[in-house]
């Protein structure tokens, strides 16, 4: 029940954590509530639609099908953060300025919600469709299924909690700060994707360029330590990382940073997001 | 000459996927949760390329944080694991769904 209980969990995490840091980078904008719903709901359908269509999916594209599905799913996502935090470096000024004022409410939210529901929707469908997958194949055993299904069960409670814990513990952060602080967290994120969607499409043949490993790290944390873990997810961290993960990951940082500096200073008019 | 530059992009990138299209050359079976053979041998600072065979009923995921790989085999199936290159030395995997049992070994040289 124990195994269970921890590999649901670690899958849980990785999406909690996304969906926890964008609850917060989201604070004070009108109507998030809906969205955020919306992206976990559509989510979770799409978990268990990826699970069941899993044959068909790995077969598709001689072989390559869930690699590409995997680099796609990660680079929409990266997209997605990308606009939002240029969205938020034009407007999060001013919501932080409302957030003050109690009752404040924020106009012209909805634009970067969808983007937000997007990522949520995604990252639960990546992580989700491999715990419905893996509690397919308890229920499918049979026997002594019944302990590992509350252990798989407890997995996801202990999961949610943890988004929860992301979420307070960001909101903690005073109000002047918290955007710069989430969109950081964004970025990192961000980042950390691309290198892993790149990886993605290695695996697959897809992109078969700047293979060789740079560094080994593995001696210092481990990707399959619970902190090593928390780090992949949040910030990126490869033991491994191959040169095209850290061109991926660099790039993106450069992208993002970029993309902020030309949304803070254009004109409203001409900016459509 | 824009043609021939074109032809000439597309040949670049069409010497991308022969790693890709090339067969398998090697073959691990999943049975009761367990790999055989659960060592295997493989030359270093090359691309392999690994036929995963799940025999069992479940699913399994074949992982690997050494060799930066995880795919999802579903029961039934077969999936193709690619490799590399590695240098020289011990790289563990594990089959994530049922880690007490399905644990392996690829051996670069």
């Amino acid at each position: 029940m124990l195994g269970a209980l921890i590999i649901v969990f670690r899958e849980v995490l990785e999406a909690g954590l996304i969906v926890g840091i964008v609850l917060a980078a989201t604070q004070g904008v009108a109507g998030r509530g809906r969205w955020i719903w919306i992206g976990i709901g559509a989510g979770v359908l799409g978990a268990a639609v990826v699970a069941a269509f899993a044959g068909v999916i790995s077969e598709a594209f001689q072989g390559s099908g869930q690699e590409l599905f995997n680099a796609s799913v990660l680079g929409v996502a990266v997209v997605m953060l990308m606009w939002h935090n240029a969205w938020m470096a034009r407007h999060g000024r001013e919501i932080a300025a409302e957030l003050r004022q109690v009752g404040a409410d924020v106009s012209d939210g909805a634009k970067p919600l969808t983007a937000l529901a997007v990522v949520i929707g995604l990252a639960v469908l990546r992580e989700g469709s491999e715990v419905v997958l893996f509690l397919y194949g308890i229920m499918a055993s049979g026997t002594s299924g019944m302990s590992l299904l509350s252990g798989g069960v407890l997995g996801i409670a202990a999961g949610a909690a943890f988004t929860g814990l992301t979420y307070f513990g960001l909101l903690a952060i005073p109000s002047r700060y918290i955007f710069a602080v989430t969109s950081w967290l964004i970025a990192l994120l961000a980042a950390g994707m691309a290198a892993q969607s790149v990886q993605f499409l290695n695996n697959g043949g897809i992109l078969v360029v700047l293979d060789r490993t740079v560094w080994d790290t593995s001696w210092l944390l481990s990707e399959g330590s619970l902190f090593g873990h928390l780090l992949h997810t949040l910030v990126g961290y490869t033991e491994r990382p191959t040169q095209l993960q850290l061109v991926a990951y660099l790039g993106t940082l450069a992208a993002m940073y970029v993309l902020m500096r030309v949304a803070r200073h254009q004109p409203r008019e001409r900016l459509a997001v | 000459m824009r043609s021939f530059v074109v032809v000439l992009g597309l040949l670049a990138l069409v010497s991308l996927v022969p790693a890709g299209a090339r067969a398998a050359d090697y073959t691990i079976t999943i049975k009761d949760h367990r790999f055989t053979p659960a060592e295997i041998k493989v030359p270093a600072n090359k691309r392999v390329v690994i036929t995963v065979v799940n025999e069992d009923r479940t699913p399994e995921e074949f992982e690997s944080h050494e060799m930066k790989v995880e795919k999802v085999i579903p029961g039934k199936s077969k999936g193709t694991v690619r490799i590399g290159p590695l240098k020289p030395g011990r790289y563990p995997f594990v089959g994530e769904f049922h880690e007490e049992t399905a644990k392996g070994t690829v051996i670069a040289e």
